[in-house]
């Protein structure tokens, strides 16, 4: 019986991939985007998002690149560019494919903070939110602009509110939002 | 018209709260019945939070949504990321039994439910559709004839399919609210672009990100303008306080000052700058002050 190409290749990546112990890492990404309905296979490396990507004219963001990174390999939870991703939604207005870009690039990084992948300056926004329950919390400075504007110092938010904080912070917990940061 | 209340966010009043207090103002004055919505936490904001876990992000926004349930009024953002979090979440809740069955079981922790009977609202897609442009003008009083320069921001338009606002690649609805103020909105090269604070960029990229804003402010130098006009405090941050961080990185000056929507609103209804919180931004152009005030008296 003849071999065929397409079974040889398919048992190369399989090997590739245990020998890297990385096959949980990209199952998760397929289930994730799975989950979330975004078929990115449908790419056909046409560069309009790239073409579209306002980050992408100042930093090394390459959207198709990142996609093609992202069909191809388990990696790409380690790719740099996934965090250079303002959210601005060009390249998903824009393919022609319709495929759901951002979201699925927002997928992805959290299968990569879920993985530890995250940078020290996000886990800060983490803490700010677990603590005080906003991501940017008030300050002196601020408190004291409120009361010139005539406001009261602390807004009317969780910020004036214990019990509504205890609340969030509750919700939080159920979510297990910090284990990210714990790991 | 339904009820409102007003969902603050973070940014707004604890870093510019005179948009704070310059909404207010605008809503009374326009006779929208708008309250506060007490006890709201951040939205929470969706370049960071969603990228970090979906069901945190759906649970505290599907929190502060139960809010505006519990007092049978429409939550009206004044933010593009709060509006973009609770307006997506909002319908991914109503749409998506899984998820809502998901959501809830946490909700249920702190005996709440999302029960999906209010919507979510943005104060300019509000302000045209629901007051329009034909009664802010009545409400004029002082017409401000500024040359202006707009600031759309991503998520105020897109996920187009989403927001269903019109065009994302040339949207006209925020430069009427602008022009209904007296003032011109002035074409600029890349006007639709991003100004890179989203995404967790200005918080974890921030050098990249300042980058991105400084080629906005370029551009909009070039067009000559006596002030930008967003409609959200993120892009309102990175456009304002950036432009101090844009000179001390890039040593760059523009000295553009930065406008939210209800504070040159508020202008045009006659509320002195001071009261609007303009004087407290990171800009502070004495210029553009100066000419505030002669057109506030020479009407």
């Amino acid at each position: 019986m003849k071999e065929k190409v397409t079974d040889i290749r398919e048992q190369f990546i399989n090997n590739r991939k245990y020998i890297n112990g990385q096959n949980m890492k990209e199952n998760n990404v397929q289930e994730q985007l799975k989950e979330a309905g975004i078929d990115i296979l449908k790419c056909m490396q046409c560069g309009m998002c790239s073409g579209s990507c306002p980050s992408g004219r100042h930093t090394s963001l390459n959207v198709r690149r990142l996609i093609r990174h992202a069909m191809r390999s388990q990696d790409v939870l380690e790719d740099k560019e996934l965090w250079m991703c303002t959210t601005c939604y060009n390249c998903q207005e824009r393919c022609p494919r319709r495929i759901d870009i951002v979201d699925a690039i927002l997928s992805i990084r959290s299968v990569a903070a879920h993985e530890g992948i995250i940078l020290p300056e996000h886990k800060q926004v983490i803490e700010l939110l677990l603590e005080y329950g906003h991501a940017v919390p008030i300050d002196e400075t601020n408190m004291e602009k409120r009361e010139e504007l005539g406001l009261e110092r602390l807004p009317e938010t969780v910020h004036k509110d214990l019990e509504a904080l205890n609340e969030v912070k509750k919700l939080l917990n159920a979510c297990k939002l910090a284990a990210i940061i714990d790991q | 018209m339904a009820p409102l209340a007003l969902f603050l966010g973070c940014v707004i009043p604890n870093r510019y709260p005179g948009i704070e207090m310059a909404t207010r103002l605008c809503l009374a004055k326009l006779d929208i019945d708008c309250t506060y919505l007490p006890g709201a936490s951040c939205c929470p904001a969706p370049g960071v939070f969603r990228s970090f876990d979906s069901p945190t992000w759906l649970a505290v926004a599907g929190r502060n949504l139960t809010l505006g349930e519990d007092m049978q009024r429409d939550l009206l953002t004044i933010c593009n990321g709060c509006f973009g979090s609770l307006a997506d979440a909002n319908r991914t809740l109503k749409e998506n039994e899984e998820l809502r069955k998901r959501t809830n079981v946490y909700l249920g922790e702190i005996d709440r439910q999302f029960k999906g009977t209010i919507d979510v609202r943005h104060i300019a897609e509000f302000l045209y559709s629901d007051v329009g442009t034909e009664k802010i003008k009545e409400a004029i009083e002082k017409p401000l004839g500024l040359k202006v320069a707009v600031h759309y921001g991503c998520h105020l338009i897109k996920p187009s399919r989403d927001r269903g606002l019109g065009s994302f690649e040339r949207p006209r609805f925020f430069d009427e609210l602008v022009e209904a103020t007296g003032s011109t909105s002035v074409e600029y090269s890349d006007k639709m672009e991003c100004c890179g604070a989203g995404g967790g960029m200005r918080s974890g990229l921030k050098e990249r990100s300042l980058a991105m804003a400084e080629h906005k402010l370029s551009k909009i130098k070039e067009a000559g303008v006596d002030c930008i006009v967003n409609a959200c405090p993120f892009c309102h941050m990175q456009l304002d306080a950036g432009q101090k961080e844009i000179e001390k990185a890039f040593g760059k000056t523009y000295e553009i000052p930065v406008l939210h929507y209800s504070q040159l609103l508020g202008l045009a209804l006659g509320f002195p700058p001071e009261m609007l919180g303009i004087h407290m931004n990171v800009v502070q152009n004495m210029g553009f002050m100066e000419k505030l005030k002669m057109s506030i008296e020479d009407n």
